[in-house]
C-alpha cells in the first residue's frame, strides 16, 4: 500500500512536471515549424516569464493576475526582438549560423538576466491559496491542478488556433512549403514573427506556472528549455499531441527514475531518453521519416 | 608548403621568447592556459571548421581527459606520462564508439545530442563523489615530471604545454593540407557530393570526430597536472559554448584563428575582471556579432572587410 501510495504520488508530479514540458517543446516546434531554427534561446523565454511575474509582483505591487499578463507581453517583446534582430538579418544562413546565434541570444538574455535580477532564486506565490488535496493517499497542490488546467486550455487554444484560424493555416502553410506559402499571397515574414510571438508567450506562460512550485532563478532556463526539447524530439518537432505525450512521457520516466533510482540522475535521465531517441528514431515515437533532398 | 612551414616557424619563435618579455607577471600563467585553451579550440575546429560538424560538448571529453589522468595518479598513484596516455587513447576510443551513432545526425540534432552527452558527463562528474571527489573537487594531482625535473612553476608549464600545442597546430596544419583534409572539406560543402566522389564520409567524420576528443583529452590531461586540483564547474556546458565561440571569432576552419580566438576569450576576462561574471554578457553579444557581420572569423573576416573599404575609396575616385 505505502509503494502503491508512493507511485502514485510520483506519476502525479511527473504528470504535473511534463505538461510544462510540453508547453515549452510546444515553443520550439512552433518556431522549428516556421523557420526551420531550433531556438537555443527558448528556456530563456521560461525564466523570463518566472522573472517578470516576480518583478511585476514585488517591484511593480501589481496583483498576481495582471502581473503575469504583464509578465507574458514582456516576454513576447523579448521574442520579437530576438527574431527582429538576430534571426531575420541572417537570412539565408547555414544551419551553423543558426544554431550559434541562438545560442548567443541565450547567453545575452540570461547574462542580462543576471545582471539585473541578481542569483538569488525567488520563489513566485501559488495562484490559489488553500490546502493540498489528498487522492488515494498521494498529495496535490492546488498549483498543480492550475498546471494541468492551464496547459489543456493552452493546447486547446493552440489546436483551433492552427487549424481554424487564417492566420494559423497561414503558419501551418509556412511549414509545409515557405516559397509556396509566399507564392499564395502569405506574408512569410510576419509569420515568422508571429510564430516568435506565441512560443515566446508559451515558453513564458510555462515559467509562471511551474515558479510558484520549483522556484525561479536567472538560470531555470537552461534546464527547463533542454528538457522542453527532449519533449519536442519525442513528439517528432510536431506542434500537436505527439510534443504533448512526450512531455508527459519524460516527466514520468524523470518522475519515477529520480523517485526510485537516484535524484542525484534526475537530469540526466531525461539526456539519456533524448539521446536514445535520436539514435534509434531521430523522426521522434510520433513523426513520420523525413527524406533528404539535395 | 613552403610559405606554411616558413609561417610556423615565426609563431615558434614568437610562442618561445614570449616568457621573456611576460617574465615574472601573472600574465605567464594566463599564457599557459593559452595554450592549453588553443590546443582544444583547434582540436574543436578540426571537427567544426574542416568537417562542418558541431559539438557542444566538447568540455565533456576535455574533462574526461582531466579526471581519468587526475584520478588515476591522486587515487592510484600512477605515473603521470602513463596517465595521460591511457586518459586520451581511452577518450579517443570513446569518441569513435560515440561518433558513429551521434554522426549520423545533422545540424540541430547534432548540436543537441552532443549537448547532451556534454550534460551526462558533467552530472556523472558532479555524482560519482567517490571516485571524483564530486562538486568539491580532487585534489593531490601530482606535476608531470621529465627524468628529473617536476614542472611546478608557470615557465615550466608555459614550455611544456606549448611544446603540445605547437605539435597539435603542425599535425592540423599538415592534415589541413593533405588528402584527409580535402576530403573534410568536401564533407563540409556538400556530404552527399563527398560521397558520391568516393569519400568515405561516414567513416571520416568519425575519425575526425575522435582525433578531436584525443586532443582534446591530452589538452584535459595537460591541465590536470599543471593545476593539480579539478572540479567539475570547468567542464560544463558553458565551457563547451566558449570553446564554440573561439573557433567562430578565430574563423572556422583557420588554425591560427583558433589561436586568436582562444587568446581572446582567455584574455577577456583578465581585463573584464571588474565585471567578473558578466564576462557572459560580453560572450553572448560576440557570438551574435560575429556571427552576423564576420561569419567568417577575424583571419579571414578583417582583411575581407579592410578589401571592401578600399574598393570602396577606390570606387569614389
Amino acid at each position: 500500500m505505502e509503494l502503491f501510495r508512493q507511485l502514485l504520488q510520483y506519476l502525479l508530479s511527473g504528470l504535473s512536471t511534463g505538461s510544462i514540458y510540453a508547453l515549452i517543446g510546444f515553443g520550439f516546434a512552433i518556431i522549428y515549424n516556421a523557420t526551420g531554427i531550433i531556438n537555443f534561446a527558448q528556456g530563456e523565454f521560461v525564466m523570463l516569464g518566472g522573472m517578470f511575474s516576480l518583478f511585476y509582483l514585488t517591484v511593480a505591487k501589481l496583483p498576481l493576475p495582471l502581473a503575469i499578463m504583464a509578465a507574458i507581453a514582456s516576454s513576447m517583446v523579448v521574442g520579437a526582438a530576438l527574431e527582429r534582430f538576430a534571426i531575420r538579418p541572417l537570412k539565408g544562413a547555414n544551419h551553423l549560423g543558426m544554431v550559434i546565434i541562438t545560442i548567443g541570444a541565450s547567453i545575452l538574455i540570461r547574462g542580462i538576466a543576471m545582471l539585473i535580477w541578481g542569483k538569488d532564486t525567488h520563489a513566485l506565490p501559488a495562484f490559489t491559496e488553500s490546502d493540498p488535496i489528498l487522492i488515494g493517499g498521494a498529495t496535490i497542490l492546488p498549483q498543480n491542478l492550475w498546471i494541468f488546467g492551464l496547459t489543456a486550455l493552452i493546447i486547446v487554444a493552440n489546436k483551433v488556433f492552427f487549424n481554424y484560424t487564417i492566420s494559423g493555416k497561414a503558419m501551418r502553410a509556412c511549414s509545409f512549403n515557405r516559397t509556396a506559402a509566399s507564392l499564395v499571397g502569405i506574408d512569410v515574414r510576419r509569420m515568422v514573427l508571429f510564430s516568435f510571438l506565441i512560443s515566446s508567450a508559451m515558453g513564458s506562460m510555462a515559467g509562471i506556472i511551474i515558479a510558484p512550485l520549483t522556484m525561479t532563478s536567472y538560470d531555470v532556463g537552461v534546464m527547463l528549455g533542454l528538457k522542453g526539447f527532449c519533449a519536442a524530439i519525442i513528439g517528432g518537432m510536431s506542434s500537436g499531441f505527439g510534443t504533448v505525450l512526450g512531455g508527459l512521457l519524460l516527466g514520468l520516466v524523470e518522475s519515477l527514475g529520480a523517485g526510485l533510482v537516484s535524484s542525484g540522475y534526475k537530469d540526466a535521465i531525461a539526456f539519456i531518453i533524448l539521446l536514445l531517441i535520436l539514435f534509434i528514431r531521430p523522426q521522434g515515437l510520433f513523426g513520420k521519416a523525413d527524406v533528404e533532398r539535395v | 608548403m613552403k610559405r606554411e612551414l616558413l609561417k610556423f616557424l615565426i609563431f615558434v619563435l614568437l610562442v618561445a621568447v614570449a616568457p621573456l618579455a611576460l617574465k615574472g607577471s601573472y600574465l605567464l600563467n594566463v599564457f599557459v592556459f593559452i595554450g592549453i585553451n588553443t590546443m582544444l579550440a583547434v582540436a574543436l575546429n578540426l571537427l567544426l571548421g574542416f568537417a562542418g560538424q558541431i559539438s557542444l560538448g566538447h568540455a565533456a571529453f576535455f574533462g574526461l581527459g582531466a579526471y581519468v589522468s587526475g584520478v588515476l595518479t591522486a587515487s592510484h598513484a600512477w605515473n603521470p606520462w602513463a596517465a595521460l596516455a591511457v586518459a586520451a587513447v581511452g577518450v579517443g576510443l570513446l569518441a569513435f564508439a560515440l561518433g558513429f551513432p551521434v554522426l549520423k545526425l545533422k545540424g540541430h540534432y547534432l548540436a543537441m545530442a552532443t549537448l547532451g552527452f556534454g550534460i551526462i558527463v558533467y552530472i556523472v562528474f558532479n555524482e560519482t563523489v567517490d571516485v571524483t571527489g564530486g562538486p568539491s573537487g580532487l585534489t593531490g594531482i601530482p606535476n608531470l615530471k621529465l627524468g628529473s625535473m617536476l614542472f611546478d612553476s608557470d615557465l615550466k608549464n608555459y614550455y611544456l604545454i606549448w611544446a603540445f600545442t605547437l605539435v597539435t597546430m603542425l599535425l592540423s596544419i599538415n592534415l589541413a593540407h593533405s588528402r584527409i583534409g580535402r576530403a573534410l572539406r568536401a564533407i563540409h560543402d556538400s556530404e552527399v557530393a563527398a560521397r558520391v566522389m568516393g569519400v568515405n564520409a561516414r567513416l571520416m567524420k568519425v575519425q575526425v570526430f575522435a582525433l578531436s576528443a584525443f586532443i582534446s583529452a591530452v589538452a584535459g590531461s595537460l591541465y590536470a597536472h599543471t593545476m593539480t586540483f579539478l572540479s567539475p564547474t570547468s567542464f560544463g556546458f558553458n565551457f563547451s559554448v566558449e570553446l564554440v565561440t573561439m573557433v567562430i571569432i578565430g574563423g572556422l576552419g583557420s588554425i591560427y584563428g583558433s589561436f586568436l580566438g582562444a587568446a581572446l576569450l582567455t584574455l577577456l576576462p583578465e581585463f573584464l575582471r571588474a565585471f567578473q561574471d558578466y564576462d557572459i554578457i560580453v560572450f553572448g553579444l560576440l557570438l551574435i556579432l560575429m556571427t552576423l557581420f564576420m561569419p567568417d572569423g577575424l583571419v579571414r573576416g578583417i582583411p575581407n572587410i579592410v578589401g571592401m573599404a578600399r574598393r570602396r575609396l577606390k570606387g569614389r575616385e
